[in-house]
């Protein structure tokens, strides 16, 4: 039995749909992260789940009962969940009492809240905080306090509304580890939103994407990277490079797909006159000086219009006839010498193209 | 001017002596009108709090006409509450006029209005997001209300003391409910309206000096909390 289930749950303000048609089953234990861009409907999402608010239409069960059909109970159900929301949120009053709040809620005692709050301070980094105005922390060290608050109640699900966007590195890494930690060793079920996508390939083994309130793919973090299965998921997952073609030439297993004026050779069965998208990951194109070192069955020569560093990556950006986005580090883009208005050639293998019938 | 003067010095001589009638009036002047704050917080801050909370038709024409009655003029007050307690109102056997509940009675519905006022501002300026907190972290719907209120807190100590500052400097109610009775209802706003008028300017103006005294710990009071907040 699935342990969090959602059934035809909908969502709407007025006469918009914020959500629909939201079918998942998240296994006890599970991390689980929703993946889409912002306005997806990742936060109406949890907030449901959280029982902030009630469902349009819908049901959503916990260990199989239904949550939606019940009224007094919610509040038992919602002391084994927590959230962590996007902006840090703290109480006015002091970090060690923003800590202590859930424990206090449930009526525990002050000397049977003070242990697990001191060893929480610890684990966020925050020892010898317990006393500073939670207001006058920055965001990262506010968010670092509200997941303590989250975890502190030993929730059953733990709910992160994109816990660690827009704050600092090190924050960042400290939540990511607390939550993978509290996941393993503890074996909370945690469902995570997120609009970065390697983040949800570093946390969680299984994903839904979230595009204008429907799940529009569920599974592997890893499949959906590899493999999505629409255009619309492959542009969000990182494919850039995504175009539309025809196969014009189909032969052992190899077809021709006419892009523009370019033609690129793919792995397909797909029968010639076929309207499909292609997809490239921009980390799969092998950039050279001369086309003739590498055994990819496309090389398409170009010109270099942009180069974008980003940290240790580089992307660099090479006109075909059909602009390709490449992914390559520093050391690279230094030692071809890499510089706008330079010719290069773009390799990329047959099998390294992702195709899509369009329908 | 040279009236001005002597009855400046002496009333700081009154000030600093502790004259007996200067210290009975001014304590009976703080005790009246912090009675009245205090009941008048224990009913306004509810109020505010249910009506902050809910939902219902006519909410924003509700809290127009509770921010209109912030300038109730003080005499009205005491006219209707007047009216209520003489002997021949409704509630004229409780024998209530001309005692300092009288004064407090007047004073509570004087300020209600700014209390509960002030108090839906300061819980609507509250984050919605403390709400979801509270909530999420495992509060029940009550505790979550009360951990707004919390959250207001300062706020809401702003609005008591700005309610404070107008009890204790009205005199309308004060005269009419109160009736200056000496050693009775004489409290700072009447006793100076009296002894002006008697002539005795320095006593006037001792009593003077003390209800400024008052309004400025009060004022600096709402700054350092309103700075805090």
């Amino acid at each position: 039995m699935a342990f969090l289930k959602l059934v035809n749950l909908e969502q709407r303000v007025g006469d918009k749909s914020l959500l629909k048609n939201i079918n998942l089953e998240i296994a006890k234990g599970e991390f689980f992260v929703v993946i889409g861009p912002t306005g997806s409907g990742k936060t109406t999402l949890l907030r449901l789940i959280d029982l902030l608010d009630s469902p349009y239409s819908g049901d959503i069960y916990f260990n199989g009962m239904n949550a939606t059909a019940l009224k007094g109970e919610r509040i038992d159900i919602r002391r084994k969940m927590a959230i962590v929301f996007q902006k840090p949120v703290v109480f006015n009053g002091t970090v060690f009492e923003n800590i202590a709040y859930p424990l206090k809620m449930r009526g525990l005692k002050s000397r049977e809240i003070r242990p697990p709050v001191n060893s929480l301070l610890d684990a966020i980094g925050l020892s010898g905080y317990g006393k500073r105005k939670a207001r006058t922390l920055s965001g990262g060290e506010a968010q670092r306090v509200a997941l303590a608050r989250a975890v502190i109640s030993d929730p059953e699900l733990l709910l992160l509304d994109e816990p660690t966007a827009n704050l600092d590195p090190l924050s960042v890494k400290l939540i990511e580890e607390m939550v993978k930690e509290f996941n393993k060793s503890k074996g909370v079920t945690v469902v995570m939103a997120t609009h970065d996508m390697q983040q949800g390939q570093r946390l969680a083994s299984r994903a839904g994407v979230l595009m204008q309130g429907e799940l529009v793919q569920v599974g592997n973090t890893s499949a959906i990277f590899r493999s999505p299965d629409s255009a619309r998921v492959a542009g969000f997952v990182g494919m850039q490079n995504v175009y539309r073609g025809r196969i014009v030439a189909s032969d052992g297993g190899i077809a021709r797909v006419q892009v523009d004026e370019s033609v690129i050779e793919v792995v397909s069965e797909l029968e010639v006159g076929k309207t499909v998208d292609v997809f490239v990951r921009p980390e799969d194109i092998v950039l050279s000086l001369s086309g003739s070192d590498s055994s990819a069955r496309n090389k398409l020569p170009g010109v270099i219009t942009a180069i974008h560093i980003t940290g240790p990556l580089s992307m660099v950006i090479v006109d075909c006839g059909i602009v390709l986005e490449v992914m390559v580090t520093i050391k690279s883009v230094e030692e071809m010498g890499l510089r706008i208005g330079m010719n290069i050639f773009c390799s990329f293998k047959a099998a390294a193209v992702k195709v899509l019938p369009v329908k | 001017m040279q009236e001005l003067w002597e009855g400046l010095v002496q009333a700081v001589k009154l000030v600093v002596s502790l004259d007996p009638e200067v210290v009975e009036i001014s304590v009976r002047s703080l005790y009246v009108s912090a009675a009245a704050i205090l009941i008048a917080a224990a009913i306004c801050i509810p109020i505010g709090g249910l009506i902050n909370f809910h939902d219902f038709r006519g909410k924003r024409v509700l809290i127009n006409v509770i921010q209109t009655f912030y300038s109730l003029p003080t005499v009205v007050v005491g006219l209707f509450v007047f009216l209520f307690v003489s002997r021949s109102g409704p509630l004229g056997g409780i024998n209530l006029l001309f005692t300092p509940g009288a004064i407090i009675v007047g004073q509570v519905i004087l300020i209600m209005p700014i209390l509960t006022g002030m108090t839906i501002s300061a819980l609507s300026g509250v984050d919605r997001s403390i709400r979801d907190t509270a909530l999420g972290a495992g509060a029940t719907n009550s505790q979550a209300i009360w951990t707004i209120i919390r959250e207001a807190r300062f706020a809401v100590a702003g609005a008591m003391i700005l309610g404070f500052g107008r009890a204790i400097s009205e005199v309308g109610a004060a005269m009419m409910l109160g009736g200056n009775i000496r050693g009775y209802t004489r409290v700072l706003t009447t006793a100076i309206s009296l002894y002006t008028q008697e002539g005795e300017i320095a006593l006037s103006l001792a009593l003077g000096i003390i209800l400024i005294g008052i309004a400025t710990v009060i004022s600096v009071a709402v700054n350092i909390l309103l700075q805090r907040y």
